[in-house]
């Protein structure tokens, strides 16, 4: 294993473990403003939007993310979307990991036992008022688990913005397995960051996990 | 603390109750009422409509057809969406609901528990709403766990919270869905004090059960339901003792040699 | 520049073409899946040390590393080694060896979640570990694992656009070989989208027969 090379060439794997991050938080963000969304439409007592809700995540979870970024990045300017590749690539893996976290967050609001909404209901509160402080809160600690699995995948999803020339971590090892020819090596380089990088989110999602527990 | 004004209409008018689920008829046609103050037993074997019935009286499931009238106004009307919705939160305040498996709200502590409601709905300040939690749970003997989580406490307690957390809206009438069917035996008992309690304090009260004693000692009236209708009502001595239809005196028998 | 539609028609024949080379990937993957996804999950259960340690690192590896990184580990690394694959088959591999180590995962659950007394009565019976294994507790593990499995066929065939990227003529490049002729990503990525979701909806299907099959033959 070549390691001279591996640390002659480190420093640009840093700055694109940098850029991943960031393609992370920003398409977190995303995905969960879209899957709170999505998961409230889901809800609605309104069909029409509980459609239009499960048409989204329907098509957004049946497509390839892939394609959903050529779709907004190559296709866009068709239609009068100009982005950068780093704009065009959040945008499409946010709205695609928002169908995946609609069904999370919708999952944990369902799991809230009837009782609950019937108790609260009872007492005289609207569905609303029922909903945001009874169901919620409790929601809100069922969901963080199964959020970081999304998020999990999220992470390896970015990798998804290199065949659009966004330089973060795989475009690197791809730039550099061309330029080198060391395959073994750039993957090394390139996946143990990515695992640093899923490891320290995980611990973050089990902190929070154990945090929201109640006593 | 009998209000006696209005005594010629009924406190409680069902008119012609009947519920559907789907093919399954679960109420056929029930019309009762009941008055101020009454303490009123439904008994019957499961899947006759008890349930049933208690929740149609507060719309948490809508009857098919007939009308639930409180007081003079009726609750399950007719009304568009927004309408129907501000009704209906509305009348809730004065119905007080008991479950039986609690559905005490986890997340909250026992005094959150009981303030929540009367804070958002009855804009109460935190200082006279936690005065208000301390009576209640006085009143059902749990001052000292006020600051406690609803996990920590057993299933007596539990329901106890539960009652003095349907108080807290100071209700007219208070519903009893098998209130103590969940709970251990040692654990009924407690339960079943302070709803002796509340009978004595003249609150007109409608209890789902299967303790026969309970009811018998409590409850002004029994009614037995089978199959969605009402078989025989009475005062506990008559049902209990001298029970008239045949259906009555099956349910008892199998009920009572256990 | 606007968009039109009446372009696609033209290019049915490269999208179809393109299409079947997707249903062969994902087929082929498939199968590497889950054939390979039961040696994984014995090996990692039941193989001698030796050999389980650098798999579970392996596996470790394979599931906490982007796909499409690990493609260019395959495809580029076999050339170095002197294999020079074709990238269809380079990506049939990656794609196979990818979910095998998530089906793995799911399998293991699934075999230590068979019941012990079905172990011990076969044992009792006089059969051998191995035949008791391959007799009797995969048999059952693999079936009730079924369902999850699927839910990964289905991201399989999703991911099989990523072979694009090495060079695979699948149903991704073939929108792009179109693309490239007639100038218009948005029409054919759509068409493309629309292809991927109508082989979903059928993979779908097929699977929730493949179900109930099964859940009727208990």
């Amino acid at each position: 294993m070549d390691t001279d090379l591996m640390i002659r060439v480190y420093p640009f794997f840093i700055e694109a473990a940098y850029v991943t991050v960031q393609l992370s938080v920003l398409t977190c963000l995303l995905g969960l403003a879209c899957g709170t969304l999505g998961a409230m439409a889901r809800l609605s007592r309104l069909a029409p939007i509980r459609w239009i809700a499960a048409t989204y995540v329907s098509l957004f979870r049946g497509t390839p993310a892939l394609i959903q970024i050529f779709i907004l990045y190559f296709g866009g300017p068709q239609i009068g979307i100009n982005l950068d590749s780093f704009a065009a690539g959040t945008i499409a893996l946010g709205v695609n990991i928002g169908a995946y976290m609609t069904e999370t967050i919708r999952g944990a609001i369902i799991s809230v036992d009837r009782g609950q909404a019937e108790a609260s209901r009872t007492l005289g509160m609207s569905r609303a008022q029922t909903m945001r402080k009874v169901i919620l809160p409790q929601a809100a600690r069922m969901m963080i688990r199964p959020l970081g699995v999304n998020i999990n995948a999220l992470i390896k999803g970015t990798a998804l913005v290199a065949p659009i020339s966004v330089i973060e971590l795989t475009y690197t090892a791809q730039r550099f397995i061309g330029s080198t020819y060391k395959p073994f090596e750039m993957f090394l380089l390139a996946g143990i960051l990515y695992m640093i990088i899923i490891y320290v989110v995980g611990q973050g999602i089990k902190w929070l996990d154990r945090r929201a527990q109640i006593v | 603390m009998i209000d006696t004004t209005k005594s010629d209409t009924p406190f409680i008018d069902i008119r012609h109750a009947a519920k559907s689920f789907g093919a399954l008829e679960v109420l056929k046609d029930i019309s009762l009422t009941v008055e101020r103050g009454q303490i009123v037993a439904i008994i019957g074997p499961s899947g006759s409509g008890k349930s049933t019935l208690l929740r149609a009286i507060n719309e948490l499931d809508p009857l098919s057809s007939g009308e639930v009238w409180l007081e003079g106004v009726q609750i399950n009307k007719k009304l568009p969406y927004r309408q129907y919705e501000k009704h209906v939160n509305q009348v809730r305040q004065d119905i007080g609901m008991v479950f039986q498996h609690f559905n005490l709200f986890p997340h909250l502590n026992v005094r959150d528990n009981i303030t929540l409601a009367p804070k958002m709905l009855k804009g109460l300040s935190t200082a006279a709403a936690n005065k208000l939690a301390e009576e209640q749970l006085a009143h059902v003997g749990l001052s000292e766990k006020i600051d406690v989580f609803p996990s920590r406490l057993s299933g007596g307690q539990k329901q106890r919270v539960a009652i003095a957390r349907a108080l807290a809206m100071k209700p007219k009438v208070m519903l009893f869905d098998e209130a103590t069917s969940a709970l251990d035996p040692e654990l009924v008992e407690e339960v079943n004090l302070v709803m002796k309690q509340l009978a004595e304090e003249h609150m007109t009260m409608i209890i789902v059960t299967h303790e026969m004693d309970f009811a018998a000692s409590v409850c002004d009236r029994v009614l037995f339901m089978d199959q969605g209708v009402v078989v025989e009502e009475g005062p506990p001595e008559v049902i209990f003792q001298n029970p008239k239809e045949e259906r009555t005196k099956n349910f008892l028998r199998k009920h009572l040699s256990r | 520049m606007g968009l039109d539609f009446t372009v696609v028609p033209e290019y049915f024949g490269i999208l179809f073409l393109g299409m079947g080379w997707t249903i062969a990937i994902t087929i082929g993957a498939g199968l590497l899946s889950f054939f390979g996804g039961i040696v994984f999950a014995v090996i990692a259960l039941y193989g001698h040390w030796v050999i389980r340690l650098p798999f579970r690192l392996l596996a470790w590896l394979f599931m906490g590393t982007p796909l499409l990184l690990q493609l260019f580990l395959i495809y580029f690394g076999l050339i170095e080694v002197g294999i020079d694959l074709p990238a269809f088959i380079a990506g049939v591999i990656g794609l196979g060896l990818h979910f095998a180590v998530y089906n793995s995962e799911l399998i293991q659950a699934s075999i230590l979640a068979v019941d012990k007394g079905q172990y011990e009565g076969a044992r009792t019976l006089g059969l051998s570990r191995g035949q008791t294994l391959r007799r009797i507790v995969i048999p059952q593990a693999v079936r009730a694992v079924i369902p999850p499995m699927g839910n990964n066929m289905i991201a399989l065939l999703k991911d099989s656009a990523l072979v694009s990227v090495i060079g695979v003529a699948e149903l991704t490049l073939a929108a792009q070989q179109a693309i490239s002729r007639t100038y218009r990503p948005f029409e054919f990525y759509i068409a493309a989208a629309a292809c991927y979701y109508v082989i979903n909806l059928c993979l779908e299907a097929g699977l929730r027969r493949l179900e109930r099959r099964i859940a009727a033959s208990r």
